[in-house]
């Protein structure tokens, strides 16, 4: 009844001259009363997404176990399209990336080394290989379980390269012309740290950062920089890209970024 | 001074700030779905790179999102309409047992100036818009919350992108499958043929 009062001010007011005279008229239409089932929605849906945010490690956690399932049998690859539906995703950073193959392909190692070089990949392929399968895990939430990755260990790359006494990090640059990446001396030696040629038993592509980049294994995944062009010991870390903007330097799968994922390596 | 009813082939539906905040709406909603679509599908992601300006662009349109309907508030039709899509009466009830059924002959769906599905939308989609704007500032300023939360706003985001796009796209669909109703949207006014038609319990 409320309401009606309140229009027929309106009206007063308007000298029922307003193109919404007809409100008035339609007093009492069933148009025009009834339970406020809109608001009631409307206020729903804000409630919902504020459980939904509260609620979310749960039902990540349940979703990605049920998704990361269904999406090794799914041959439409429609889950990897789902959030956290299981996969990769392709993040770059940059307008556009070249492609290179293994004639235009170069890896630099330099700075604080004794023996500057060059690889190419070919240089690359001729060195030990290692495999190893572990987790992915993106600091975003996804988490691509069981995945080989293939390539040199970066402690052999250091070892032929010869660093100096006095080093203690080292910079990636990448052939996309704006990531970086860093690892302390002592992260860059550890084993499950490559230089990978291979992802998922294939050649790496180059929307995975092919022909070659960088695999930390224990480490959130925007740390294994993609189209790794560029290896220099330095006397310091310089935090990368993506450390510029927030993430953490050390970037240990669970222990870091405020995140509590199960270790990957 | 409304003209008699039955003289008339046109009647209106939306004043001219109704359908420029429709409008505006449209665009900024259009750049966050096709903005979304370049950081998430990963083809288009590939093609389009540029990852930071893309980010920048469907922030500030996310941001902008709510502005046109706030505007509007200043409509007195708007306002009117607002009020009708909130209040349900029995024949809403009618008209969504017969949605759940797709019994679509007319008389089983009755329906005011807004029909039992539009303002279940009007009112989700208002409520939905505002949670991707929130959970979005969560991800945007990230030193504000701790980043527990940002790995859950990103995954509520995530989600009710997705559902919004389906809908989205039903919302787009129902439009492209009735000319007259893209008419009123556009023009303002539809025939009376159509509104005694489809909206039986209007009077405009």
């Amino acid at each position: 009844m409320k309401r009606n009062a309140d229009k027929n001010a309106d009206e007063d007011v308007n000298g029922g001259e307003h193109e919404d005279v007809q409100d008035g008229v339609n007093d009492g239409h069933p148009d025009e009363r009834g339970t406020p089932i809109g608001r009631r929605v409307f206020l729903g849906t804000l409630g919902l997404g504020a459980l939904g945010v509260v609620a979310a490690p749960k039902l990540q956690r349940g979703l990605e176990g049920f998704l990361g399932g269904t999406a090794d049998k799914d041959p439409t690859g429609l889950t990897g399209l789902l959030p956290n539906g299981g996969g990769f995703r392709y993040y770059s950073v940059a307008s556009s990336v070249p492609r290179k193959n293994a004639d235009t392909y170069r890896l630099k190692v330099d700075g604080l080394v004794d023996h500057p070089a060059t690889y190419t990949l070919a240089d690359l392929r001729a060195l030990p290989q290692t495999r190893m399968v572990r987790d992915v895990q993106c600091v975003t939430g996804w988490r691509v379980p069981h995945t080989p990755f293939e390539g040199v260990r970066l402690a052999r790359l250091l070892d032929e390269a010869g660093v100096r006494p006095g080093a203690k990090a080292i910079r990636f640059t990448c052939f996309d012309g704006t990531y970086s990446e860093s690892l302390t001396l002592d992260q860059a030696r550890r084993a499950d740290v490559l230089v990978a040629l291979r992802m998922q038993d294939k050649d790496l592509g180059h929307s995975h950062g092919g022909p070659v980049r960088l695999y930390v294994a224990p480490m959130y995944f925007y740390k294994s920089a993609k189209w790794l062009s560029g290896i220099t010991v330095t006397d310091d870390v310089e935090p990368g890209y993506w450390e510029e903007r927030g993430y953490d330097v050390d970037a240990w799968v669970g222990r870091s970024n405020g995140r509590d994922d199960d270790p990957t390596s | 001074m409304t003209p008699p009813a039955d003289t008339t082939a046109a009647v209106r539906r939306f004043s001219r700030a109704e359908r420029w905040v429709h409008r505006t709406t449209a665009v900024l909603m259009g750049v966050c779905v096709l903005t979304a679509a370049c950081l998430y599908v990963p083809q288009l992601a590939e093609l389009v790179g540029r990852r930071a300006l893309v980010v920048t662009l469907h922030e500030w349109a996310g941001l902008a999102l709510p502005v046109p309907v706030l505007a509007g508030l200043a409509s007195r039709a708007l306002r009117a309409d607002l009020r009708r899509l909130n209040r349900f009466g029995p024949h809403d009830r009618t008209w969504l047992r017969a949605a759940l059924h797709r019994d679509k002959r007319h008389a089983s769906r009755p329906a005011g100036k807004f029909n039992a599905g539009q303002k279940i939308y009007a009112a989700w989609i208002a409520g939905a818009t505002l949670v991707m704007l929130g959970t979005g500032l969560i991800m945007w300023f990230t030193h504000l919350t701790p980043l527990v939360w940002r790995t859950s706003a990103t995954f509520v985001h995530d989600w009710l992108a997705l559902t919004i796009g389906i809908v989205l796209a039903g919302h787009i669909g129902m439009a492209l499958a009735d000319p007259e109703s893209r008419r009123g949207m556009r023009t303002g006014t539809v025939s009376r043929e159509w509104a005694n038609r489809e909206h039986t319990l209007w009077r405009p």
